[in-house]
């Protein structure tokens, strides 16, 4: 299980409409001596928590909902039976949801049971936390953490600014031509699989490759720097990957934040004699701060989703050292040493961790910014 | 206006960092360019940074002679097709019932699907119901696990609300059902959105390599950018080569250059429709993250 928080989405919270809630607002609404019939009025005069009537309602006479009265414990059936189009359609969706999702979700609980291949998810013993205790007393569970901690909070501290500063700077550019080519070249590395980006990183830090000789020629150094097979380096070339392939990307949302801010602004404080950091200081950053301070909130709860394809192709048997993480860890486990169940209750274990990583930087958002993504 | 001496340091500065950048960007693209296109022997003697020293088209030939290779490319062909296309008509057409606010049990299905944003099984559980299901070694793999995403449904779902809701009611009044509604009036008119998705998801199918490696494995259905990864990380370059036969492209050829050369194939149809395709990537990542 995972806390995936790529989606800045917020869920309404409406209680589902239940037959019985309808009925009753519809009697309410006559002991008023409204006119019959109009859904709007019956949400205004309902005390429930009433979704929202659709605006676009369609004037068919089907959908008129004086009839309902007149059988109200039939209606949810029969509403079914007419809307059975729209549930064809659904319910295909509904099905895959439950079979990819849902059953997965519940795939979980292999991490509290001794699941070998020969057994099936019900048949396998319980075997209760022991799967997590033998994670925390592992060798290599402090190795872990830290690699995993380490490495996507300093990705966090460098890879979230930047692209902010980014759209910054495009949004300065005077020639709407430029702003293009810069824009279209920085969005480019985000379209490059990680698979050609490592055969990339591989041929640039060989140590025939284009790095090495440049160090050398400047005399940084004396001889090859093995910058793929050194532990040491992993962090900063994982890094710098990283966000080399996505800056202009991440960029994208803050430009597009930077240009809804109302010219007027900007005038006025060029009137008063701003320059233009002290613009970019009191008008930019302000007006882009909440789309900023949601991003942030994802950011950090999405901390531990490493994305197991970039260390893949970053990581060797010589750099393992900085480069093990818990998702690098539960591929090796799981799929390569078919230990599933303990590698289920590392994944688990991460999962909850991201969560409650959500949960704090949503609290703190909402205490200190007034904004929360739920 | 007069531009004042602030406003013209601060100009030169921020062309210097741009400038600065788009070199950063594009020379390593241009760095194995290079490589790719240059005699092979030749350039594993290194120098060669800003114009290949022997131009040859010879490896990209020898890739495009390597069975083994062109069976990859066509699995990635057609898992990108049919992997889009299945993807997008089924979470649009799930997508549009969801859209009718007069559906029966909405929120119970919105919120089945807002949770499966938040919360998956993670890559054992997947596995093991993968492996239940008999997807493993099987190309469906590619196209069933991938086939829906709530994320993109409500991409779909914010844009059919905006649809004008006249159009579809003058067909209900004609005697239309809602599947003939949706077929005939609201994905027509959904070609924007549908070429939006269409184009994340294409990316995603061409570049995944992860698919292919945990739950294929015969190399017949390997995607390219799984053979690169097998061939990249795993250091098989050697196999690679052998597959190639004859032994006046051995001389010529280093295991090396064809990687590269296989590299510079696979990225160039994205790097080819990107630009011309921006404006639907930024339009459909601003739907994406503004709405919702």
């Amino acid at each position: 299980m995972s806390v995936s928080s790529a989606t800045p989405y917020s869920p309404r919270t409406q209680p589902p409409i239940l037959s019985q809630t309808h009925s009753q607002n519809i009697s309410q609404n006559q002991l008023h001596y409204q006119p019959q019939g109009n859904p709007q009025n019956v949400s205004e005069h309902s005390q429930h928590n009433f979704a929202p009537s659709d605006k676009q309602k369609p004037i068919h006479p089907n959908k008129d909902p004086s009839h309902i009265q007149r059988k109200p414990k039939k209606r949810t059936l029969q509403k079914i039976i007419k809307q059975r189009w729209l549930f064809a359609m659904l319910i295909p969706g509904v099905v895959w949801m439950i079979i990819f999702n849902y059953i997965p979700m519940y795939g979980i609980v292999i991490a509290f049971k001794d699941y070998t291949v020969f057994d099936n998810i019900f048949s396998a013993p319980w075997v209760g936390l022991k799967n997590f205790v033998e994670f925390f007393n592992d060798d290599k569970f402090w190795l872990v953490m830290r690699n995993t901690l380490g490495i996507n909070a300093i990705k966090l501290a460098i890879g979230f600014p930047l692209p902010i500063a980014l759209a910054i700077l495009i949004n300065e550019i005077r020639f709407v031509r430029g702003k293009k080519i810069v824009q279209t070249v920085s969005y480019l590395p985000h379209f490059f699989s990680w698979v050609v980006l490592g055969g990339m990183i591989i041929t640039i830090f060989s140590e025939t490759g284009i790095f090495n000789r440049a160090v050398n020629a400047m005399g940084l150094a004396d001889g090859p720097v093995n910058v793929l097979t050194e532990a040491r380096y992993f962090w900063g070339l994982f890094i710098t990957s990283d966000i080399w392939k996505e800056l202009g990307w991440n960029s994208i949302i803050f430009l597009a934040a930077i240009a809804g801010i109302d010219p007027a602004l900007y005038e006025a404080a060029s009137m008063d004699g701003a320059t233009k950091i002290q613009k970019i200081w009191h008008i930019t950053l302000p007006s882009i701060k909440g789309i900023i301070t949601i991003l942030l909130v994802l950011s950090i709860s999405a901390i531990l989703n490493t994305s197991v394809e970039q260390f893949l192709i970053l990581q060797n048997p010589l750099n393992l050292e900085a480069s093990e993480v818990i998702d690098t860890l539960v591929y090796k486990l799981g799929l390569q040493a078919g230990r599933f169940s303990y590698a289920a209750a590392v994944g688990l274990f991460k999962a909850i961790i991201a969560l409650i990583l959500l949960v704090s930087a949503n609290y703190a958002s909402k205490r200190f910014n007034d904004r929360a993504i739920f | 206006m007069v531009r004042s001496r602030e406003q013209i340091i601060f100009d030169v500065v921020n062309y210097a960092i741009m400038i600065v950048l788009c070199i950063v960007i594009l020379y390593p693209v241009w760095y194995v360019l290079i490589l790719a296109f240059n005699e092979g022997i030749d350039a594993a003697k290194g120098g060669i940074y800003i114009w290949p020293r022997e131009f040859t088209l010879q490896n990209v030939r020898v890739v495009f002679e390597n069975a083994g290779i062109l069976q990859s490319f066509a699995v990635t062909i057609l898992r990108t097709v049919v992997g889009v296309i299945t993807h997008v008509l089924f979470t649009a057409t799930v997508a549009y019932a969801l859209s009718k606010r007069r559906l029966v049990g909405r929120n119970i299905f919105i919120t089945m699907g807002i949770i499966t944003m938040f919360f998956n099984g993670g890559l054992i559980p997947t596995f093991l119901l993968i492996k239940n299901l008999g997807l493993l070694d099987n190309f469906f793999v590619y196209i069933i696990p991938t086939m829906f995403n709530f994320f993109e449904l409500i991409i779909f779902l914010a844009f059919f609300r905006e649809l004008p809701a006249a159009l579809e009611e003058s067909a209900f009044i004609d005697g239309a059902n809602d599947f003939q509604v949706y077929i005939k009036i609201v994905l027509p008119l959904s070609l924007p959105v549908l070429a939006t998705i269409a184009l994340f998801n294409g990316v995603w199918h061409w570049n995944d390599y992860f698919t292919g490696l945990i739950y294929i494995n015969s190399d017949d259905l390997q995607t390219i950018q799984t053979f690169l990864y097998r061939v990249i990380a795993q250091n098989s370059s050697s196999q690679m080569l052998q597959n190639t036969g004859g032994v006046a492209v051995f001389r010529s050829t280093t295991s090396r250059s064809l990687e590269l050369a296989t590299m510079v194939i696979t990225t160039f149809p994205i790097v080819c429709i990107y630009p011309f395709f921006q404006r639907y990537f930024v339009k459909g990542f601003l739907v994406g993250s503004v709405k919702g």
